[in-house]
């Protein structure tokens, strides 16, 4: 009888996930949109609803109705599984993410994460790395000039700053002593990271901007120079899967920060999900103001930045922790 | 040669400055740049509910104006039909009792007109002429389709005094040969020589 209870929480848990990080991705393009607006000394969307704000839920219905063209020369299982690789890796790495205390429910105790892996990091950094597959096989299925050097130039930048992000997690995981994202979260009970590993911080923040291939790491996309890169022969909801995951991908990136250095759900007076949530809003404005400020990088300059500054820097930073780690004990 | 160098480098560019300290103040700048317009007003203007009122030279849609004494200007020349790049008007050209040309129908297609304003360069009687009113939409695309009726306006437009037969040396009712304006009395060719 236990484990179907347990079945039972763990789909409701499934499903109260799913459906806010949906919701959240929708109004987050909202948010981008009317943000990056004001930004910019315009209005942003203001006619579907009061401020714009049943404009997600027009965008869902306009992407959901138009035709799902596939090109004639793309090669149409590949093509058609891209989007969903995307959107699915990106959606998956929540399941990792803590969103609270235990709680007690009929007298038993329920974990607030849907899973808590003792590899959780590992977990993410291997969804993370999986998702460049959707990018890459999109592009190259596509068969089309524009799309296959997007997709090339996203496999490329996302191998080169997988490096840099994971290895700017090391001194998280010596500092916490577990791979466990709900350990991770327990051991800044008192103190985040960031206060501790502003480098780190520094350097996750960057590489998983450009993990997520937003501006100025948008090379892979570059609607000037290579239409819409690798989804540019993608329409109707497939190009919303992308667009999903993209905005997705922004959520993870807000939770991953909040976790691994903000003191994940940690936080004085209000619910611990209320601050989560909090600290994902506040990524998610940070990334917003930097895609309204920044121009997009030259290839040469990323890969430089990726290879010849973040990398030397996270390595450093693993030895100087380790050796004031030594000095401490 | 030496010269030469000399005054090249003269105009080339100032050095660029790349060290990391230029970096953090060209982010800095930029930062503050985008966080001082989130202060500012935007400066959207809401188009319905606001409509700008646009240059008179503005090219939209397109009427047939009148003479300043309301006569038809338009005197089916076929000169902004042929000069029209899409062939977007037709007309029927016709002649009154005393002389006046004028066109028997006359329609533009809006649902192909790109509104170049090449048929008011080429009207030579201002007759034919582009207005600011772009707000010309329909559900339908023949209804796009502008008879005379529906094109002709009362009024002169852009050029308020023009009146062609005023100028055009032809007799019709404005006129006799050599009563129009700037026009010498005709001249009897028998008795012109020298």
């Amino acid at each position: 009888m236990n484990w179907v209870a347990g079945f039972i929480v763990l789909g409701i848990k499934l499903a109260v996930m799913l459906g806010v990080l949906l919701l959240a991705a929708s109004y987050l393009v909202w948010l981008e949109r009317k943000l990056l607006a004001r930004l910019q000394i315009r209005l942003g969307p203001n006619r579907a609803g009061i401020f714009g704000l049943l404009q997600p839920i027009a965008d869902a219905f306009k992407l959901l109705t138009k035709e799902d063209l596939i090109p004639a020369a793309a090669d149409p299982f590949i093509f058609q599984l891209a989007p969903a690789v995307v959107a699915l890796t990106a959606l998956m790495m929540f399941a990792v993410v803590p969103v609270g205390p235990d709680i007690e429910l009929f007298g038993q105790p329920v974990p607030m994460v849907i899973t808590d892996l003792n590899v959780g990091l590992l977990y993410v950094f291997a969804l993370s790395s999986l998702g460049v597959y959707g990018v890459a096989l999109g592009g190259w299925a596509s068969n089309s000039k524009f799309a296959l050097l997007g997709g090339i130039r996203g496999a490329a930048q996302m191998i080169s700053y997988e490096l840099a992000l994971g290895l700017s997690l090391v001194p998280v995981v010596m500092l916490a002593g577990s791979f466990s994202l709900t350990e991770i979260v327990d051991a800044q009970a008192g103190l985040p990271y960031i206060f501790l590993q502003p480098v780190s911080f520094a350097i996750f923040v960057i590489s998983a901007m450009a993990e997520s291939k937003r501006i100025p790491f948008d090379l892979p996309e570059a609607e000037n120079e290579l239409g819409a890169g690798f989804h540019t022969e993608y329409s109707g909801m497939r190009f919303g899967l992308f667009f999903l995951g993209e905005y997705v991908h922004i959520q993870v990136l807000g939770a991953l920060v909040a976790v691994f250095f903000l003191g994940g759900w940690h936080g004085p007076f209000l619910p611990p999900a209320v601050w989560l949530m909090l600290k994902i809003f506040f990524v998610a404005v940070i990334m917003i103001v930097v895609r309204g400020t920044l121009p997009r990088l030259r290839y040469d300059q990323l890969m430089a930045l990726g290879w010849k500054v973040l990398i030397p820097a996270s390595l450093i930073n693993i030895v100087l922790t380790g050796i004031f780690m030594l000095i401490g004990t | 040669m030496a010269k030469e160098e000399h005054n090249n480098a003269k105009h080339l560019p100032p050095p660029v400055d790349n060290s990391p300290w230029s970096a953090m103040k060209a982010l800095v700048d930029g930062f503050a740049t985008t966080l001082k317009h989130l202060a500012r007003k935007p400066i959207t203007e809401q188009y319905p509910e606001y409509k700008r009122k646009l240059p008179e030279r503005s090219r939209a849609r397109i009427v047939l104006t009148r003479d300043p004494d309301g006569g038809e200007r338009c005197v089916a020349c076929y000169l902004c039909s042929a000069a029209c790049p899409v062939s977007c008007i037709s007309m029927q050209s016709a002649e009154k009792e005393d002389g006046r040309r004028y066109a028997r129908w006359f329609r533009i297609n809006f649902g192909r007109c790109i509104y170049c304003g090449l048929c008011e360069e080429a009207c030579p009687t201002s007759a034919i002429q582009l207005t600011p009113d772009f707000e010309n939409i329909q559900r339908d695309i023949l209804t796009m389709v502008f008879e005379k009726q529906d094109l002709l306006v009362d009024g002169c437009g852009k050029d308020p005094d023009y009146n062609f037969y005023q100028y055009a040396g032809v007799a019709t009712g404005t006129g006799e040969k050599g009563t129009h304006a700037r026009e010498d009395k005709p001249v009897n060719v028998k008795s012109n020589m020298p």
